[in-house]
């Protein structure tokens, strides 16, 4: 059982002629919490994807667990262990919340996680597993999207913009469940537009800036002034303009 | 009394027809694919059933049990090879592919078998009928054939409610990326899709060569049928598809009534109707159109 | 952080251009082929002006399917809806007593017409089902004209205003409105294409959304080449109906000429102007020398169509064009780099 769950490595993803993420390096180790934080269009969502085996690299390798797995098709991975909760939710609409936490765990992995255990975690499901998934709220389906992918029993949970378009308060209660997750033994990898919240959240953070990475550590070892700068490529918290040049 | 037969009559081949029309149904459904070449399965099916089968020393009208499986082994096949090869280029590419294949197995069959019209030998029971009263008239062969495409309608409704794998494809169809994402391997998914709407296809075929004769280019004109079924009923629902294969047998024997040459225009008539009333269907969602 | 200059260019900026051959070459042989072709009736024997008759019918119809489908993205297998209605407008105003060659207009204008309402109908439908809702309409059609027994019926009627000329002037007069559509029809897209419509027209294959935002009316532009296909089609049929003069539903609405379109469009090259000729230049090759076999050339060209969809979807000439970069009639633009 090494450290070194997830390892990224001079990875560079491009839509046509658009350099989507360009040589971005980065490890993620067991039991740990890794938020990519970055504007919007700076490559996180593509980097997720590109893990999860939807995108093709043209450049770079992904491991897991020691090893390369280029060639591996999404559901294989799944297989082995890496689970993505896509942005925007991306649930079966024309089934019930039931069936698509069954469609999770058909031929799922051996793990804490079954579909009674998902309705533990989320104690409002149980009741409502017979609903139709389009007349859930928001935070709801947001949920029900978490509940599929943790079924499968993966090592690595990568977890795409849980905050879009949510209310601050859902965001918070579903932010509360990622600890409990990390203690059944899942690594996860966050992304999130909303900076505070992947701050928060995380042991390390690793920024993004049109593709690049632009800072990395943990967050007691950032200023709020640095990821500033990092995120938006400029000082925006200073007073004068002429501060704003970056290396 | 006149009537009440035109509407029997009208049910009777609507149950064919939605047969017909529920692989091409599935397959849009979930490989997003419109195979053209969906009539002339059921055709090549009707001259297996006639040509092959004898060989094996099994009698026509049992020629389903061997032909059935065989298609939908020949499916899963098709859609693993040609089928998803050109879903991978683009929708543009399936259209072309599959209409050139109908084009080319179309005239295979007519250089084979020649133009001469075949049917699937049932020995007398064509001739049984039954007559509740003066008017109608009820055959039996057309009546097992409506049984049969029910019985198989409420079968594949109850695989895709109820099993793992019925559900699988019902993920794949609603969001391909998401069912990759839990683990669903969709290439084999399109082919067990693939493989049912042929195994279903073939099986209206031979029920086809029952009630009437067929020759090289019948699957054309039920194509069109089957694809009016989709269209009248809904395109996504299962029970829309029957329900548009009933509405579309009863127009066609209204128009056939007035006039014998009325039938297959009087058909096309209700499912242009349709489209400039009421586009999606009468139980459809709104997925297949612009 | 510094710039360097580049090095020292010799040249100037980049140079904008239609083709990468000169284009005085394309007029010149386009001129020699025109005119050898309008002579063609009295240099070479009966049966070869017919076969090029035929060509030039089968050239008509597929750089219109091309129009539709490689440029507007619309795959139809209903295109014979208008080469009948196009056939039978001609024998309808003929019967009424006009000259046959006089009608071609007038057919190409009344199926363009009747294009109209029916992309309304059409339009509501996308991909494959579009695709099987032209056939429908085109079947329609047929069953339509097929119940008016002043137009023949289901067996069809001779075409009148024929007979009073001897058979090789008719022979001759057929030809040379064949010929004379075709060089209209040809003419007619390729400069359609080098217009702002087909500037349009390739931003919405490429990409629509970002046509859309950039204001294009897309709707709009596809209803236009719908109706010019459909016109095209129309001629095609007129042109028909002149040059095999029974005029029969079951022939003139056959799917088999959507067939035709498609794989000598396909096989030729989709998007380009020199794909349905070329493709056409094969397909009556092959026909020519399969013709004792019935069906087997029909067989092959379909199983070629397959193939070159699956593997070279540019078509024959789309790989000629890549490969050595070079156009007869272009409707692009190449930008050439200064050396």
């Amino acid at each position: 059982m090494s450290e070194v769950l997830l390892d990224v490595a001079g990875l560079s993803v491009h839509h046509g002629q658009l350099c989507a993420v360009d040589d971005v390096s980065f490890s993620l180790r067991r039991g740990e919490i890794l938020a990519m934080i970055g504007a919007n269009g700076a490559g996180k969502s593509t980097l997720l994807r590109t893990i999860a085996g939807l995108h093709k690299p043209s450049s770079g390798t992904v491991s897991f667990d020691g090893e390369d797995i280029a060639t591996l098709s999404p559901n294989r991975r799944v297989r082995l262990g890496i689970s993505l909760v896509p942005e925007g939710r991306r649930l079966f609409s024309s089934m019930t919340l039931e069936e698509n936490l069954q469609v999770g765990a058909y031929r799922a992995n051996e793990g804490p996680f079954n579909i009674p255990r998902i309705y533990e975690l989320f104690d409002w499901m149980g009741g409502r597993r017979k609903q139709s998934v389009w007349q859930l709220s928001g935070g709801e389906q947001q949920a029900v999207a978490i509940g599929r992918a943790l079924v499968a029993n993966p090592q690595v949970l990568l977890l795409d913009e849980l905050s879009l378009g949510l209310a601050p308060i859902v965001i918070e209660r579903i932010y509360a469940l990622v600890p409990e997750i990390v203690a059944q033994g899942v690594s996860i990898l966050i992304v999130e537009q909303d900076v505070a919240q992947g701050v928060a959240v995380a042991d390390r953070v690793h920024c993004l800036l049109e593709g690049r990475t632009s800072l990395v550590g943990a967050p007691g070892d950032l200023t709020p002034e640095e990821i500033d700068r990092a995120y938006f490529g400029a000082n925006m918290s200073s007073a004068t303009p002429s501060d704003g040049t970056n290396e | 009394m006149i009537w009440l037969n035109v509407v029997i009559q009208g049910v009777l081949i609507g149950g064919f027809y939605a047969l017909f029309a529920c692989g091409l149904s599935l397959m849009f459904g979930v490989l997003k694919v419109i195979n053209l070449a969906h009539g002339d399965m059921a055709v090549v099916a009707g001259y297996v059933a006639v040509f092959l089968t004898p060989h094996l020393h099994i009698p026509e009208v049992w020629s389903f049990l061997v032909v059935v499986p065989i298609f939908g082994l020949l499916g899963y096949v098709v859609q693993r090879t040609l089928i998803q090869k050109s879903i991978d280029r683009d929708p543009f590419t399936t259209l072309l592919v599959t209409f050139g294949l109908s084009v080319v197995i179309e005239n295979l069959l007519l250089e084979i078998y020649t133009a001469n019209g075949q049917t699937v030998n049932v020995g007398t029971l064509i001739t049984r009928s039954w007559h509740p009263t003066s008017n109608v008239y009820v055959s039996y062969v057309s009546l097992g054939v409506l049984g049969v495409a029910v019985a198989v309608l409420g079968i594949l409704q109850l695989f895709l409610s109820r099993t793992g794998t019925g559900r699988l494809i019902r993920a794949v169809a609603d969001d391909r990326e998401a069912a990759q994402l839990s683990g669903a391997n969709y290439r084999h998914i399109f082919g067990i899709a693939a493989a049912i709407a042929f195994a279903t296809v073939a099986l209206a075929g031979i029920a086809y060569g029952m009630t009437t004769q067929f020759a090289p280019t019948s699957g054309g004109v039920n194509l069109l049928f089957a694809f009016e079924a989709v269209v009248i009923g809904g395109i996504g629902s299962l029970w829309g598809t029957l329900i548009g294969g009933v509405a579309l047998g009863v127009a066609q024997q209204f128009g056939a009534h007035f006039n014998p040459e009325y039938q297959i225009l009087a058909g096309n008539v209700l499912f242009l109707v349709v489209l400039a009333i009421r586009p999606q269907g009468l139980f459809g969602r709104k997925t297949a159109l612009s | 952080m510094s710039v360097t200059a580049p090095a020292a260019r010799s040249g100037g900026s980049p140079s904008i251009r239609r083709s990468s051959v000169p284009p005085i070459y394309t007029l010149a042989g386009t001129c020699v082929l025109v005119a050898l072709l309008t002579m063609a009736p009295w240099i070479v024997p009966a049966e070869a002006a017919t076969t090029l008759m035929n060509f030039f019918i089968l050239v008509i119809m597929a750089t219109m399917w091309n129009l539709l489908a490689g440029y507007a993205g619309m795959v139809s297998i209903g295109q014979q809806a208008f080469i009948g209605l196009g056939a039978y407008a001609t024998l309808y105003f003929a019967l009424k007593g006009v000259n046959p060659f006089l009608t071609i207009p007038i057919s190409t204008l009344v199926c363009a017409v009747i294009a109209v309402p029916v992309t309304f109908l059409l339009f509501r439908l996308r991909g494959g089902y579009f695709a099987i809702a032209t056939w429908v309409v085109s079947d329609t059609a047929l069953l339509i004209i097929g119940a008016i027994p002043f137009l023949g019926g289901g067996t069809g009627k001779l075409m009148p205003g024929l007979q009073s000329l001897s058979p090789t002037q008719t022979a001759h007069d057929s030809y040379l409105a064949t010929w004379i559509v075709a060089l209209v029809v040809v003419t007619g897209t390729y400069l359609l294409l080098r217009s702002r419509l087909g500037l349009v027209l390739a931003s919405i294959r490429d990409n629509e959304v970002a046509a859309r935002s950039a204001g294009v009316n897309v709707q709009s532009a596809r209803r236009m080449i719908f109706v010019i296909a459909a016109a095209g089609c129309g001629a095609a049929g007129a042109v028909l109906a002149i040059s095999q003069p029974f005029v029969q539903p079951s022939s003139v609405f056959n799917i088999q000429w959507a067939a035709e379109m498609l794989f000598v469009s396909m096989i030729g090259g989709l998007g380009t102007i020199e794909g349905p000729i070329i493709g056409s230049i094969i397909y009556f090759v092959l026909q020519q020398r399969l013709q004792q076999y019935g069906v087997w050339y029909l067989i092959i060209f379909g199983s070629l169509a397959v193939v070159v969809a699956l593997w070279q979807p540019r078509g024959l000439w789309g790989a000629f064009r890549d490969r050595y970069h070079s156009e007869l009639l272009p409707v692009g633009y190449w930008i050439r780099e200064p050396k």
